[in-house]
């Protein structure tokens, strides 16, 4: 044991950006994600927000959890354990997955990015390091490599980011389109870009040897500055990804492998990701029971909702008559939506009720007295926020 | 490739399983073809020369084999007759003084200790009984059934409780109950708890303080049928049965993988593809080989669930059963025996069992061998020249992963310590000694293709039996993967010469 410090091994991590992230976070707003020290908000989660949909932000995800597969059955390996179809991923270019277990319920979300042939990197929430290892189990050629520590990334978010990364001389990056990814030479190492972001907005995520990590802030706050760069934490996170209608493990989902009661886990069409799942696949784990879903029916349906008024409907129950007497589904997230001007939730809905009307029933607070209110939820087809300069390419110029 | 021809069935695996299903198929008006790796049918149970002159099957008595199959299979007419009694067994004693058991009879032990196995015996005979039916039923999953599943649910539970308050509440206290707790509630003499456990025991990785399915073991061992003629007798009847029912038999035939076709509805069991590339298409794939060879090898894991291929990895599948085949050139005469028809046990105490288990746990074989010895030849001629005979020990406990690893010296070492073993209730069998082989697990792995080596392919406890066997979503014959079937022993009853597994994956394939 430490004798200077008995609490060591418990004491949280600091990311390999720390050292500048420490004393920008004016709040000490601190929570943790993967046993690191991670920003909740650094000094205002609005204000970061709107630095994400005005100017350009970074949010650290080193804690993100990142594995290289590699070998002659990375690919096989990967397309058995993922219900998309990751033999149609092209090399230097990211894919949106998730997988399941026997029973079709999803373990978890993440991205491939494939870098090469035989070599892929496969970034989660959680640790998947028990459920790579059953999934490669019986492959001859496949190794599965946590290299969770030894990538450092930041999410780089915004109508600037383009200019600012172009200001710092990667060539060529206004050409780089959703998806791709690209490599540069930083200082005396490679960096990897790639297109990709949880913001639903233009946006990078960069990946770095930790080493270099600082090198790269720096530049890239030197440049920034004129573009309005600034960190933003997980609150600004969780408002830009609910606008752009991802899910998020917790709130939308829980993890198959984590959760005990019967069916609080969900799968893939439960989520609204059906698009996701690909029967032209032979086979795939989950396939079998999720084919038997797709045929059923899911029993829910992750929907958004935009709701009258301005009470975040947070926690709500939501009902298929005014009166509240008939319970159809439940509230994931919600929150009054800057970007759509509306007040914006994901709920969990019975696939029955989905075509009647939808009452939520909203307690809030004001000035420590409760209230409550009943207002009419009308379903949304799109995203509430999916501007087109998060797909544009070449990105506009600043 | 070549494609060659269509048929409703392919079995892989001729081994008595594989050639009861395939006899099953055929007679239902199936097109079969059964494939089979080596030379010769049988698998376990074919007889192989291992010194010029001199056979023997690894399986070495059929003493339960199911009498319902071999009367349906009309095993009689190929040769066969069953129920010629009960296979004799003693229990060999370094003083000379053995214990004979033939069924009721019991001999060398007192007065109290024959009234004593009397009751027992009883007790475990309706015990037996009660279970008897269910070895030959598919065992229903838990989850939704249908009505047969809970007729058969049903029937297990009217068994159990029709063997009366008494007996029912014995049944619970003893199914799980270790050997030697069960032996020393009953007996004093240590040769008798030794021959009685035995059946209890051998072929799998338990020792007589081992609590878990000893007792249920040996009450599965406790029914069936015997048959003349030993096991060559049994798998030549059997050949003919399936082949007179029509089913095609191709030996040399080594099935390198199952093939499996992918569609929008998902995957089939197509075919097979052979080591030379010939492929053969059917509606029907069923394996018996064991249940890791079936999955991993044959099927692959690109086209598994995750969750179902860690279960069948896990699968506790070493063998710890060795086989040694002497070539005698004369009658070997055991000390005090007359009739060396039967099983002979060398096993002095219960100790010597647990001991030789231990040093197996720990990648050792014991300096005090335990084993099962009989004389194939004395029932089946044609095993040895005139005059001349075989000698087959299933010694116990030696590990399928020893420490340092199996090669000529460590084997020979080994060899010499059985013999010497035997010698001691054989005095000069030494000397008649014209050829050896010894089949370590890891041996009976190389030879028969069987994973670990184990008897029954994968270890037969509470955990891997039943509805668990060899894993749910497989434990029903049918398997995760649409047209594809298992037969073999790593199935519901389990192992030994029972046709068992492949009477009831043929019966759900006929559904």
């Amino acid at each position: 044991m430490n004798k200077a410090d008995p609490y060591a091994g418990e004491r949280l991590l600091e990311s390999p950006f720390h050292p500048r992230q420490a004393p920008l976070n004016l709040r000490e707003a601190w929570s943790a994600w993967n046993g690191y020290r991670f920003a909740e908000c650094y000094y205002d989660a609005e204000y970061e927000y709107f630095c994400v949909r005005n100017a350009c932000a970074t949010y650290d995800i080193s804690p993100m959890q990142k594995y290289i597969i590699s070998g002659g059955d990375s690919e096989a390996m990967l397309n058995r354990m993922v219900t998309r179809d990751v033999t149609k991923l092209k090399e230097n270019r990211v894919t949106y997955v998730v997988w399941c277990n026997d029973q079709g319920r999803m373990v978890d979300d993440g991205t491939i990015f494939k870098l090469a042939s035989d070599r892929f990197m496969l970034t989660c929430g959680s640790s998947c390091v028990a459920w790579l290892k059953m999934s490669a189990f019986g492959f001859a050629d496949v190794s599965c490599e946590d290299v969770s520590d030894k990538i450092a990334a930041l999410s780089f978010q915004g109508p600037t980011t383009c200019a600012v990364l172009k200001r710092m001389g990667l060539d060529g990056i206004e050409t780089a389109k959703p998806y791709d990814i690209r490599h540069f030479p930083f200082g005396r190492g490679p960096l990897m870009v790639s297109r990709t972001g949880f913001t639903g907005d233009l946006g990078y995520e960069l990946w770095i040897d930790p080493a270099l990590a600082l090198e790269l802030w720096d530049r890239l706050y030197a440049i920034g500055a004129d573009y309005g760069i600034q960190p933003y934490g997980e609150a600004a996170t969780n408002m830009a990804r609910l606008e752009a209608g991802f899910i998020m493990p917790g709130m939308e989902f829980n993890e198959a492998l984590k959760t005990v009661h019967l069916e609080h886990d969900h799968t893939p069409f439960e989520l609204n990701l059906g698009w996701l799942v690909d029967f032209n696949k032979p086979h795939f784990n989950g396939r079998s029971a999720l084919l038997a879903e797709k045929q059923r029916g899911p029993k829910y349906v992750l929907t958004r909702l935009d709701i009258e008024g301005n009470k975040p409907a947070e926690h709500s129950w939501l009902y298929g008559n005014k009166r509240c007497t008939k319970e159809i589904g439940y509230v994931t997230s919600a929150m009054w939506s800057p970007a759509a001007k509306a007040n914006i939730a994901l709920a969990m809905i019975r696939s029955e009720h989905l075509k009647g009307e939808i009452w939520a029933f909203i307690d809030y607070a004001k000035e420590l007295r409760q209230y409550s209110k009943i207002a009419r939820c009308t379903v949304k087809d799109k995203p509430f926020w999916a501007p087109g300069r998060a797909r544009a390419t070449p990105p506009a110029d600043f | 490739m070549t494609q060659l021809g269509h048929y409703d069935s392919i079995i892989i695996g001729a081994g008595h399983n594989g050639l009861v299903c395939a006899a099953y198929l055929a007679r239902a008006g199936q097109r079969v073809l059964l494939l089979e790796a080596s030379d010769s049918v049988g698998g376990l149970a074919s007889s192989r020369e291992f010194h010029p002159g001199f056979k023997a099957p690894v399986a070495h008595s059929v003493n339960h084999f199911s009498k319902s199959i071999a009367v349906e299979l009309g095993l009689k007419a190929h040769g066969l007759v069953i129920d010629v009694g009960s296979v004799p067994c003693v229990g060999l004693s370094p003083e000379g003084k053995h214990v004979f058991l033939n069924g009721a009879e019991l001999r060398g032990v007192s007065d109290d200790e024959r009234e004593a196995y009397a009751r027992y015996s009883r007790q475990l005979q309706r015990f037996a009984r009660a279970l008897e039916p269910f070895w030959l039923k598919t065992i229903p999953r838990i989850g939704p059934n249908k009505l047969g599943d809970m007729l058969t649910f049903g029937h297990m539970g009217l068994n159990l409780r029709r063997l009366g308050k008494a007996d029912l509440r014995e049944f619970l206290r003893v199914f799980s109950l270790p050997m030697r707790d069960l032996m020393d509630e009953n007996f004093d003499s240590d040769i008798l708890k030794s021959l009685l456990s035995w059946d209890g025991l051998i072929g799998s990785k338990m020792a007589p303080r081992s609590p878990n399915n000893a007792v249920l073991t040996l009450l599965y061992r406790m029914v069936g049928t015997t048959m003349s003629g030993g096991v060559g007798a049994l798998v030549s009847a059997l050949e003919a049965a399936a082949t007179a029912a029509g089913a095609e038999i191709r030996t040399d035939a080594r099935v390198q993988r199952i093939r499996v076709s992918g569609s929008a509805s998902g995957l089939r069991a197509t075919g097979v593809e052979l080591g030379n590339g010939e492929v053969f298409e059917a509606d029907w794939v069923v394996s018996s080989a064991d249940p890791q060879t079936t999955f991993l090898s044959l099927i692959g894991v690109e086209n598994l669930e995750i969750d179902f291929t860690n279960r069948i990895k896990r699968l506790r599948c070493k063998g710890y059963v060795a086989k040694l085949h002497l070539a005698l050139n004369s009658s070997p005469t055991f000390g005090g025996i007359e009739d060396s028809g039967g099983r002979m046990i060398i096993a002095p105490d219960l100790d010597s069992i647990e001991f030789a288990f231990d040093d197996a746990k720990y990648g050792r074989w014991s300096e005090h061998p335990v084993m099962e010895i009989t004389l194939p030849s004395v029932h089946d001629a044609s095993l040895a020249p005139p005059d001349q005979h075989v000698l087959s020990a299933h010694v116990m406990f030696v590990p399928y992963d020893l420490q340092g690893g199996w090669n000529e010296a460590t084997r020979d070492a080994l060899s010499e310590r059985i013999i010497d073993t035997i010698e001691r209730y054989a005095p000069g069998i030494r000397q008649t000694v014209v050829g050896r082989e010894l089949l370590t697990p890891a041996d009976l792995e190389h030879a028969f293709g069987v994973t670990g080596g184990h008897w029954h392919h994968t270890e037969m406890a509470l955990d891997q039996m039943l509805m668990m066997r060899p894993t749910y979503e497989a434990a029903q014959y049918a398997t995760p993967i649409p047209g594809l079937y298992l037969c073999g022993a790593g199935c519901h009853p389990g192992g030994d010469l029972t046709g068992a597994p492949g009477h009831n994956a043929a019966h759900e394939i006929l559904k």
